[in-house]
């Protein structure tokens, strides 16, 4: 895995203090949710649970000896929430689901692949789709189940698939 | 140290003298010893001591109650004592004895125990008696502090009850005044105004106690107008009230401000169109500042050294600019307002960054 590239603000300090001022607080949350995104993409991370993530890299940088309080990151992850980017697994807001990319972008990507190769009418089992060799290559190998489902789920909505019970699982039809 | 009475059976002993009794003990046979009761002395006075006579304290007593106890003189066609301090302490004596009659403690609290008799076994008692008078001293002394610092909360209890009574009165004229606007004239309204300002009454006339203001607050904006332009330009154009108050106290010596006089004068500022400004921090902190001294240009010349140092503490900013730590945090924090700083909170303390996000 390649190393990741930090975004300038990470190495200062101001950065990890929650900013009083609106304007500039809204710049900093920004930044932070793109930063946020960006490092579970990179990790492949889907899950995450907060205090873990509060002793992450992500959210403490040991060079400065600065970290996110939890406050901020929970102001973070709302603003992530807002943003369609997390979803909470519990009432107590310890878990949550981390799309770095949301289900109608991973649909969009499947589909593409999809069409490319002309295969649309086919039908797909699940694990082939996240699993199979014929996509190794694709952005969306490797994709967690329940994420591989909402995209599916994005596209049956918009008309383009429809999303079948096979006998070991579930399957997808393309249109 | 002898009782003269009938018989020499009394001779050389030793006089003690407690919160309620004088008693003479035998010094070869101590348990030989007598008592009086102070509540049974009428009056006393010095014998000076002359040549071949030595000096002596006269106690002239009542006459003895029907259910006093038994002692060595039923009864005695005398009327005092004489006590003869042969060798020395009759001034001592003399003064403490005068100190227990003043202050009758005996009428407080009764006597717990008899005087040992002449027995033997009573010795060990005696003892016991000192640190129970110990104890009984103490009591005492606790009761009496008490009773005073009651008596002295009556006299404020009484003044407050007074006080109400003149903020009252005062209120029903001023209410008079304003009923019968026309048949007062506004000198006497003035007057009777400032009387009541004279004596910390807040003027219950007027509905603004700013903007309007009183005729001595106006003047007083006027003296501090004048008494500030230096100090001002010295610290860079603002100072904090605080300072403000303590310079013009200082400076005046008597007749010092109260804050609220203060505040009330620095209001006027502007509609009197002195060269001076009041004017109050999000914080709540409250400076005067000259009118000339702009805030913005402080703002951005905050910006470069904040930029040129990289990072700056409210106690680095200060030092920096000799101004009070206070002032300069306000600096910071209103930079940060408007979006020219931003902030870094951490266990290190509160730095401010020039505002790069």
């Amino acid at each position: 895995m390649q190393s990741f590239e930090w975004p300038w603000q990470y190495n200062f300090p101001p950065f990890f203090t929650l900013q009083p001022n609106v304007d500039t607080r809204q710049k900093q949350l920004a930044a932070w949710c793109s930063l946020a995104l960006s490092y579970c993409r990179h990790r492949k991370l889907y899950t995450l649970d907060v205090l873990e993530a509060q002793e992450s890299a992500l959210f403490n940088n040991k060079k400065i000896s600065r970290k996110l309080s939890v406050e901020a990151i929970q102001v973070i992850f709302e603003e992530l929430r807002k943003k369609g980017n997390l979803e909470w697994m519990d009432k107590n807001k310890t878990r949550c689901l981390i799309m770095w990319r949301r289900p109608e972008e991973w649909g969009k990507l499947i589909y593409q692949w999809v069409s490319k190769n002309g295969m649309v009418n086919s039908v797909f089992t699940l694990y082939e789709l996240s699993s199979g060799e014929d996509t190794e290559s694709e952005e969306f190998h490797g994709l967690e189940e329940w994420m591989l489902l909402r995209a599916l789920q994005a596209l049956q909505s918009e008309g383009k698939a429809e999303v079948i019970s096979l006998d070991d699982g579930k399957g997808v039809k393309f249109f | 140290k002898w009782l003269r009475l009938a018989s020499a059976k009394l001779d050389v002993g030793v006089v003690l003298l407690s919160t309620h009794r004088l008693v003479w003990r035998d010094q070869k046979n101590h348990e030989c010893c007598i008592s009086i009761p102070l509540s049974q002395i009428i009056f006393f006075e010095e014998q000076a001591a002359g040549v071949g006579k030595s000096a002596k304290i006269v106690i002239h007593l009542h006459p003895a109650p029907t259910n006093k106890e038994p002692g060595p003189y039923q009864h005695s066609k005398f009327s005092y004592i004489k006590l003869s301090f042969k060798e020395h302490g009759q001034i001592e004596f003399y003064r403490r004895l005068t100190e227990e009659m003043t202050q009758k403690r005996w009428e407080n609290t009764p006597a717990s125990q008899p005087i040992p008799t002449a027995t033997a076994s009573q010795a060990g008692r005696t003892r016991a008696v000192g640190i129970v008078g110990i104890e009984r001293k103490l009591e005492e002394k606790r009761k009496e502090t008490d009773k005073n610092i009651s008596e002295a909360f009556e006299d404020l209890n009484k003044l407050m009850v007074k006080a109400k009574e003149m903020v009252e009165l005062s209120r029903s004229i001023a209410s008079k005044i304003k009923e019968k606007q026309g048949d007062i004239t506004e000198d006497e309204t003035i007057r009777f105004k400032s009387y009541l300002l004279s004596m910390g009454i807040a003027d219950p006339v007027t509905r603004e106690t700013h903007g309007s203001g009183t005729h001595y607050h106006m003047q007083l904006a006027k003296q501090l107008s004048d008494m500030l332009q230096a100090p001002l330009e010295e610290r860079g154009g603002m100072m904090a009230l605080t300072e403000v108050y303590c310079l013009v106290n200082r400076a005046r010596g008597m007749e010092l401000l109260s804050p609220e006089d203060l505040v009330n004068a620095c209001k006027m500022f502007e509609s009197l169109k002195l060269p001076l400004r009041l004017r109050v921090f999000d914080s709540g902190v409250m400076v005067v500042q000259l009118q000339s001294h702009s805030e913005e240009e402080m703002i951005v010349s905050a910006l470069d050294n904040v930029s040129d140092k990289g990072s700056l503490t409210a106690e680095e900013f200060a030092k920096l600019l000799g101004l009070s730590v206070l002032l300069s945090k306000e600096r910071l924090l209103l930079a940060e307002k408007m979006g020219h700083l931003c902030r870094d909170d951490s266990v290190e303390g509160l730095r401010f960054y020039p505002n790069l996000f």
